[in-house]
């Protein structure tokens, strides 16, 4: 990298714009963060909403609430909603922000185009929701559209679908973006194996989005035209095949859950070492395991669909591969034990999400470790086994990484310090409901429970109950959440550059707030702050 | 490429037009395909709006580039831009061909009878006999006839490599800044883009209307159809992009060196060329 990522802004036009038109055709990462940001605080509410539906008629055995077409759309709605409005934004905002800060480059490599990734969303989300409001309803065949269920609902299919490939094209474009900037911005010095592991796990997520959106697509372009042109993709009497869909989706599916959890890893990893003082054990091994989990991810996909019927032989390779992930996921966890081992060690409250997040994510990862033993997934399968498993990978593994992220770098978007004692408060609730919340599932899983139903046998009430009271008290407690960065929005103790004692690395050179354009002259990357190592090989 | 920094513009106003085009575009594509009576209208008015954005982002980028506000660092961008690009569209195709090999390796033979405990063969179409070309147990669609590969889509084949050549030519004309052979041999692609497009029309007139072959003819008929379909769309996108190319060179656009949007066109091409290889080894010879 020489120094022609030396930045020309192009402010000559006039004034930067105020008001609304300021975010409308902003091209700066930190303002398109900002909104990436937002959109994704407001998914998650109201995807947490219809999370409340589900709990609330879950509640107590019988029907009493919502029609079970509604609680179907219900939990198809939530699982989109949630995936990508929330998760997934709420990462590539934070890539927005944080990459090229931690890179030393002067805005992403295509200012333009991040607009537009960001800008689509909204739409996409109004399609998506509006579908609600229909006189047929919103999909209800779950967010995996499975057909021939999915081919059997109202109007709602053609706005899902398309609002889906809206989503894809901003997915698309907001990874190819992350990864010009990546390959391209880096300042001087910055080589790869001295960028913040948050870079390098967003470098990998990238691309596993650009290898697999596009899968996506074309599955739901099959469904329409399943629907709407005749064609017999999934269609057994015209020689198609219902469970080519699956395995088309879970091609798709499975490298997504990863999406979804790589950055996470990357702001974990980012965290613990700040926190312990002490560079981060095992950084090589860190980004080899990250790539290894992201290339075993291509070739496990058919363990969501055991149950169909496939060869033994198939069986067999899907279960082992599966298997083979708990290794590099092992090694992390490993690493991050050991970044802590005879740290000096403070528990600001990053630090406990991060901290939660290795703990219950593990959970999470054991559970799916049992979930690939193909007899014993014959029994789990499309139970609330399945649905412990994920929300301990998604809401304590990515949403409490997210989560950390906002804490940890909220003081270096806004220059004040959050409220902690309110942030601990935020945790320690948090932490306490999400297991009351999704604990008791594994057990009425293995007790036989399937997912996607409003109904149950009353055996099973008891350990409803308690799940229901944990997802209202856990729903209700991310008010806090949205309060605390209200109010460090709004003031509070002034921040320094450097924030937080043990941090390491670029953004924690410039000060705090950031301005608005950092690096447009690139820094010469030094030894030392370049990642959490204290000394270069 | 003169400027030694990094353009970064204040702001953008293309992205929100293009949003708001795709949103109505697709609005309106909902509608229609649920028989909605606004949905072509709010469809067209959708589509003119992405293509003026298109336009007028392109002609501010070129204008940018032209006044040489773009460096080799923002030149790179744009590579590593349209490198995953490409990439995104060959995984998209990668679903499709995914597709078409699952139904011939697998679905059809097991409906067939093959394997064990695939029960649809016994319980359902205990008659069925897996072949390839097949319109499924149910005979969806009629009677219908294929189309052999070695006819018409291996001229196109044909059609096609050359226009690669061709392509080539023109790019050693324009890395000696030959603006006259550039032209001409950019019109030679063009033109033998448009008659690929025009035998590929034909055919499916042809497919239709004589050998009884639609989208709606079993799995054979989706996966044709759905790949040869696809494909023809991105050739008539590369066409687009081949023809607002060869303009900018008459209007002298490009230099020996920089000639990147060039390039990117000629990529674009040989993606689509690549793609038409497998499709004529898979869906037309095997
Ligand atoms: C050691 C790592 C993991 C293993 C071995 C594993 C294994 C599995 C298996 C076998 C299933 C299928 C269960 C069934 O439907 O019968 C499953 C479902 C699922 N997993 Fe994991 N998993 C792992 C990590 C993750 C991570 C990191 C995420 C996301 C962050 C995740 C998200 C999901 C989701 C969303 C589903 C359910 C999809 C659906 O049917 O709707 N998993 N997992
Ligand atoms: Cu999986």
């Amino acid at each position: 990298m020489s120094n022609t990522t030396t930045a020309h802004h192009d402010d000559h036009h006039g004034e930067h714009p105020t008001g609304l038109a300021r975010w409308v055709f902003s091209t700066n990462h930190k303002e398109i963060g900002t909104l990436y940001l937002v959109f994704s605080l407001a998914m998650f509410l109201v995807g947490g909403a219809m999370a409340l539906v589900i709990r609330a008629e879950l509640f107590a055995p019988g029907l009493q609430l919502v029609n079970p077409e509604f609680f179907n759309q219900m939990t198809t709605m939530h699982a989109l909603v949630m995936i990508f409005g929330a998760v997934m934004p709420a990462f590539v905002g934070l890539a927005n922000w944080m990459v090229p800060m931690m890179i030393g480059a002067p805005d992403m490599a295509l200012p333009r185009m991040n607009n537009w990734s960001f800008w689509i969303l909204p739409f996409a989300f109004t399609m998506l929701l509006a579908t609600l409001f229909m006189p047929s309803g919103a999909p209800a065949a779950g967010w995996t559209l499975y057909p021939p269920l999915s081919l059997q609902g109202g109007n709602s299919l053609a706005f899902v679908i398309l609002a889906i490939h809206l989503m894809g094209i901003s997915s698309i474009m907001g990874a190819i973006n992350i990864i010009a900037t990546i390959l391209n911005m880096r300042a001087p010095g910055m080589t790869l194996l001295r960028m913040p592991l948050f870079v390098w796990t967003w470098l990998i997520t990238a691309f596993l989005l650009i290898a697999v959106m596009p899968v996506l697509a074309g599955a739901v372009t099959m469904l329409l035209t399943d629907r709407f042109f005749g064609t017999s993709f999934f269609n057994a009497a015209g020689g198609g095949d219902p469970v080519l869909y699956q395995h088309i989706f879970w091609f798709f599916g499975h490298p997504e859950v990863y999406i979804l959890i790589l950055p996470a890893f990357g702001i974990v990893s980012e965290i613990i070492p700040t926190f312990s003082r002490k560079p981060l054990f095992g950084y090589t091994s860190m980004v080899y395991a990250t790539a290894s989990i992201a290339f075993l991810s291509f070739i496990v996909w058919a363990h969501h669909m055991f149950t169909v019927g496939m060869p033994l032989g198939a069986m067999l390779f899907f279960m082992y591969a599966t298997m083979v992930i708990a290794v590099p996921t092992g090694v992390k966890i490993f690493n991050w034990i050991a970044t802590m081992w005879r740290g000096s060690m403070t528990f600001e409250t990053p630090m406990l999400f991060a901290l939660g997040f290795v703990v219950l994510f593990t959970i999470g990862g054991l559970s799916g470790v049992m979930l690939a033993i193909v007899p014993a997934n014959f029994q789990y399968h499309d139970t609330y086994f399945v649905v412990a498993h994920f929300h301990y990978v998604l809401v304590t593994g990515a949403v409490f990484a997210i989560m950390a992220a906002v804490y940890y770098w909220l003081p270096k978007w806004t220059g004040h310090m959050y409220d902690e004692k309110l942030g601990k408060i935020h945790f320690w609730w948090s932490t306490i409901w999400v297991n009351v919340l999704f604990f008791p599932q594994h057990y009425l899983g293995l007790a036989g429970m399937p997912r996607r139903i409003p109904d149950y046998a009353v055996q099973f009430t008891e350990f409803n109950m308690i799940s229901s009271i944990g997802g209202f008290m856990y729903g209700f407690g991310q008010l806090l959440f949205v309060y605390i960065i209200w109010k460090c929005v709004r003031g509070g103790e002034k921040a320094t550059a450097q924030v937080w004692e043990g941090a390491r690395g670029l953004e924690w050179t410039v000060p705090s707030p950031a301005p608005l354009h950092t690096f447009d002259t690139p820094p010469l990357v030094e030894d030392n702050v370049a990642v959490h190592r204290d000394r270069l090989t | 490429m003169g400027q030694s920094s990094y353009f970064v513009p204040a702001t953008a106003k293309w992205p929100i037009v293009g949003t708001v085009g795709m949103f109505i575009m697709m609005i309106g594509a909902a509608n229609w395909l649920n028989a909605g009576p606004t949905g072509p209208w709010l469809f067209a008015i959708g589509g003119a709006i992405v293509i003026a954005m298109v336009f007028g982002w392109f002609g501010d980028v070129i204008r940018e580039s032209r006044a040489n506000l773009y460096n080799s660092a923002v030149d790179a961008s744009f590579r590593q831009g349209m490198i995953w690009f490409i990439f995104s569209e060959v995984m998209f195709f990668a679903a499709f061909f995914g597709a078409l090999f699952y139904a011939r390796i697998l679905a059809v033979p097991w409906l067939g009878g093959e394997g064990t405990g695939a029960m649809t063969h016994e319980l359902l179409w205990p008659g069925f006999e897996a072949a390839w070309p097949t319109h499924g147990p149910a005979e969806l669609g009629g009677d219908f006839q294929t189309i052999p590969g070695f006819g018409l889509p291996l001229i196109n084949t044909l059609i096609l490599l050359t226009s690669g050549v061709t392509l080539t030519i023109a790019h050693w004309a324009l890395k000696k800044e030959q603006r006259g052979p550039l032209v001409f041999w950019m019109f030679v692609t063009i033109l033998l883009a448009c008659l690929f497009l025009s035998i590929q029309s034909y055919e499916y007139v042809h497919a239709y209307r004589d050998l009884g072959l639609t989208l709606g003819s079993g799995i054979y008929g989706s996966t044709f159809f759905m790949l040869t379909g696809f494909h023809g769309v991105h050739v008539v996108i590369g066409t687009i992009m081949l023809i607002v190319i060869a303009i900018r060179c008459m209007m002298g656009h490009f230099s020996k060196k920089n000639h990147f949007g060039w390039e990117a066109a000629a990529w674009y091409w040989h993606f689509v060329d690549v793609v038409w290889l497998g499709l004529f080894i898979f869906v037309y010879v095997v």
